[in-house]
């Protein structure tokens, strides 16, 4: 269990993490969303002791992460894939850590074997591919078999594959009664990963409850209708206290669900070509939600390009 | 040519490590040379006592000329370098000519620099006018040595490829084994005697009766010196994989 | 004791450690070499004092590989790694100084008896037997400068946290600094008998005994004005203060 209350963080003048209060629950994936330069990562560095907080508190269990002993016993973190010594191979980065928390040296072994690096465990960590280190990292958060788990955007850069493992490996972590926290600014990833959401922009917190209660709430649910006479059935529709939009050469009405549509088109006999009931995506959730707190803001891509916008 | 010395200049320039040396450099010289004037009595001060502190300079700069080509490795920009400029031998030869007229600026500054503040504290009599042609060498010949040492950093930067061992090399080198060569029974002085910046040295603050090369001849047996190691640096880079 | 072990991991699974130990007993003891092979019985005696010339060479070697020890972690953030599995920093960099300072110390002794060994070897006719308590510290003396150095040199690689930064201001203070201070009139000798390098020399140099020494047969006399334990007292009280201010900084600090 994480709680944090009253979070605040300023580098100089600038405000990276703003009065952010939320909990992180136990046998549950909760993400961690937010864009990018939202605050994330300042937040897990807080949570893990290697960034005091200007103002505010966050706990671990109910301890402060400097307050425990052999830390990495309770808490299992991969913060960056890339805080590894080039020139030190993998075991021996295990080694160390191993040392520091008094595990016996077969974890080593064990943590590597589940992570898929036995065969390449005394290969130089500067060698290994993103997601090699990824799996490094991993292996080093699970290193103490901790109660508690961070991991800082763990998907990046990883191959198909790579992230479908790490998805299963989650779920399975968090199915043993683990604390998993996980951070993303990949929407779509969280939908799939997590069960529970913390959602902040500019260092504040914007939600924090369910995934399904995340997109239920923030999309809103229209229907699409299409019928050679739009312009009558608008009229009734408005009488009828729906709210409607043109939408090309269809309206977009909301307020009303499809059958009462369907209904009301059927008592003023009037012909529908099209009925359809429009499902809101996580990602129109989190653009309606984040979109005034979007630190990073891109310009419509011109064409040809492929750069990635800041909520892809 | 001129677009890549302009490359080379906006790169040296849009970090702050440049700056910071530069800073460094023109600090320690011309606060050692106050120090200096401010401690001093007996006897006039002449144009020598201000250039007391010009070594600190020398040695921050050649640390500064190192940074310039270990950190494109270090940040792996020498790819992106080679990459626009394929023609490595030019992509070298501008970064070594951008941060050698860096580093001789550095030189000019911190030499006159050194000698003003001097002149400022102390009023100055006679013996502190820069009138001969030795004490012109000494002031205004900083920026050469600066330069040119430059060149030996930023060649040797290029051949160890790594920050920690390059800086090291170039402050050990100068600071210890020249002056411990001296040491060696015998054969000591005669190596000392062709140690580069041992020479350098000469240059600024003549030759001596014993000195095997005059004033000038100093000098360039300097820049000799580092023209070799550029070479060798520009063999390396062409042969070697970026 | 934990922790002693995790950064004795640390320190010898990468390389530039070994690379910093070979290089530093090289230049050593191969100048000590040097110093026995080309010495002769009138022109220039070999004694104790002339087999330890190198030891700079190894002072600054060693303390280049322990600035390196701290801020590689650093630069490769393996630092916050370190403050993950050990949150209380102190004692962590604590560990690190320590396991950093036995190492050069005991290169530092290695290149002490390895550069008179050699010399006994080279010369077998000169009278080097370590007998004065002058030529003990001239010789296993040079341990003790190199571990307190170690402890210096970690201090401000915790401070600066940059690679190039800690060494160029390490050797530019040791080699360039001290040695120029000498040149401001008046005030300079005062100032340089107190400067912190010059005074843990003395250990090395300091009070010879006249009858086995002619001041020019080894490394110049130190001026610092302490006797030559005091001095190194002197020396560890200033790598002590400088130490305590990372710590310091180092818990106060963002990792």
């Amino acid at each position: 269990m994480i709680e944090a209350t009253g979070l605040t963080k300023h580098y100089g003048r600038t405000v990276a993490v703003d009065n952010l209060s939320f909990t992180v629950g136990e046998g549950r994936v909760t993400g961690f969303l937010g864009p990018n330069g939202a605050g994330k990562s300042t937040t897990m560095r807080m949570i893990l002791g290697l960034d005091s907080p200007t103002s505010g508190d966050v706990r671990i269990d109910g301890q402060h992460y400097r307050d425990l002993h052999q830390p990495l016993r309770t808490v299992g973190a991969l913060l960056d894939a890339k805080w590894v010594h080039p020139n030190r191979s993998a075991r021996a980065h295990l080694r160390w850590l191993a040392a520091a928390t008094k595990l016996p040296r077969s974890r080593i072994d064990q943590v590597l074997d589940l992570v898929g690096l036995g065969a390449v465990a005394n290969k130089n960590a500067g060698g290994f591919s993103l997601g090699m280190s990824q799996r490094l990292g991993i292996a080093a958060a699970l290193l103490g078999d901790p109660r508690v788990l961070l991991f800082d955007e763990p998907v990046n850069g990883l191959d198909p594959e790579g992230i479908l493992w790490i998805r299963k490996f989650m779920h399975q972590l968090a199915d043993e009664g683990r604390t998993v926290f996980v951070s993303s600014h990949l929407l779509s990833e969280m939908a799939q990963t997590a069960q529970d959401l913390v959602v902040i922009g500019r260092g504040k917190l914007i939600y924090q409850g369910t995934v399904d209660e995340f997109i239920a709430n923030a999309t809103e649910s229209t229907v699409l209708v299409r019928s050679p006479t739009l312009e009558k059935l608008g009229e009734h529709l408005l009488a009828a206290g729906a709210g409607i939009s043109d939408d090309g050469d269809a309206l977009r009405v909301s307020g009303m669900d499809s059958a009462a549509i369907g209904e009301l088109a059927a008592t003023r006999q009037i012909v529908l070509h099209e009925l359809s009931p429009q499902v809101g995506s996580l990602e129109q959730a989190f653009i309606h939600l984040t979109g005034d707190t979007v630190e990073y803001r891109t310009e419509e891509p011109a064409l040809g390009t492929t750069e990635e916008g800041p909520t892809a | 040519m001129t677009t890549l010395l302009a490359t080379e200049r906006i790169k040296l320039f849009t970090t702050r490590s440049p700056w910071w040396s530069a800073f460094l450099a023109l600090g320690l010289t011309i606060g050692f040379a106050g120090l200096v004037a401010l401690n001093h009595n007996g006897g006039p001060l002449r144009v020598e006592h201000s250039q007391f502190g010009i070594q600190f300079g020398l040695m921050v700069v050649t640390v500064m000329a190192a940074l310039a080509i270990t950190t494109e490795y270090r940040f792996a920009t020498i790819r992106a370098t080679f990459q626009a400029v394929p023609n490595r031998t030019s992509a070298l030869l501008a970064k070594t000519t951008v941060v050698a007229v860096l580093a001789a600026v550095i030189g000019e500054v911190a030499a006159f620099g050194s000698w003003a503040t001097v002149k400022v504290i102390d009023g100055g009599g006679p013996e502190l006018a820069i009138t001969t042609g030795a004490d012109w060498r000494m002031v205004a010949g900083a920026g050469l040595v600066f330069g040119i040492a430059a060149v030996i950093a930023v060649a040797v930067g290029t051949l160890v490829r790594q920050s920690a061992g390059a800086i090291s090399i170039l402050l050990i080198w100068p600071l210890l084994v020249e002056n411990l060569v001296q040491l060696i029974p015998g054969a000591g002085d005669d190596i000392h005697n062709w140690m580069p910046f041992t020479v350098a040295g000469r240059f600024l603050n003549g030759p001596g009766p014993d000195a095997p090369l005059s004033a000038w001849g100093s000098l360039f047996y300097f820049a000799a010196v580092a023209a070799v190691l550029l070479l060798a640096a520009i063999t390396a880079v062409n042969k070697r994989d970026a | 004791m934990t922790l002693l072990a995790v950064e004795r991991i640390k320190l010898f699974t990468t390389r530039s450690p070994w690379w910093c130990t070979l290089i530093a007993l090289v230049l050593t003891i191969g100048f000590g070499a040097l110093m026995a092979g080309t010495s002769e019985e009138n022109i220039a005696p070999l004694t104790i004092a002339a087999t330890q010339f190198g030891y700079t060479f190894g002072l600054v070697v060693v303390m280049v590989m322990a600035a390196l020890a701290i801020t590689t972690e650093y630069r490769f953030s393996t630092i916050r790694a370190t403050f993950l599995a050990v949150p209380n920093r102190p004692t962590a960099l604590i560990a690190k100084a320590t396991v950093v300072a036995v190492l050069a110390a005991i290169v530092g002794e290695i290149a002490a008896f390895g550069s008179w060994g050699i010399a006994r070897l080279m010369k077998p006719n000169v009278d080097l037997a370590i007998n004065t308590a002058y030529e003990w510290r001239a010789v296993a003396g040079v341990g003790l400068v190199y571990g307190i150095s170690a402890v210096v040199a970690v201090a401000v690689g915790v401070l600066l946290r940059h690679s190039a930064g800690a060494i160029a201001v390490l050797l530019i203070w040791n080699q360039l600094v001290e040695p120029l201070v000498q040149l401001i009139p008046k005030v300079g000798d005062d100032i340089h008998k107190w400067l912190p390098f010059n005074v843990a020399n003395k250990l090395i140099t300091g009070n010879p005994d006249p009858s086995t020494r002619d001041v020019l047969q080894g490394p110049p006399p130190s001026d610092a004005v302490l006797g030559p334990w005091p001095a190194l007292a002197a020396f560890a009280g200033f790598a002590v203060v400088l130490f305590g201010i990372a710590l310091v900084v180092a818990n106060r600090r963002d990792a």
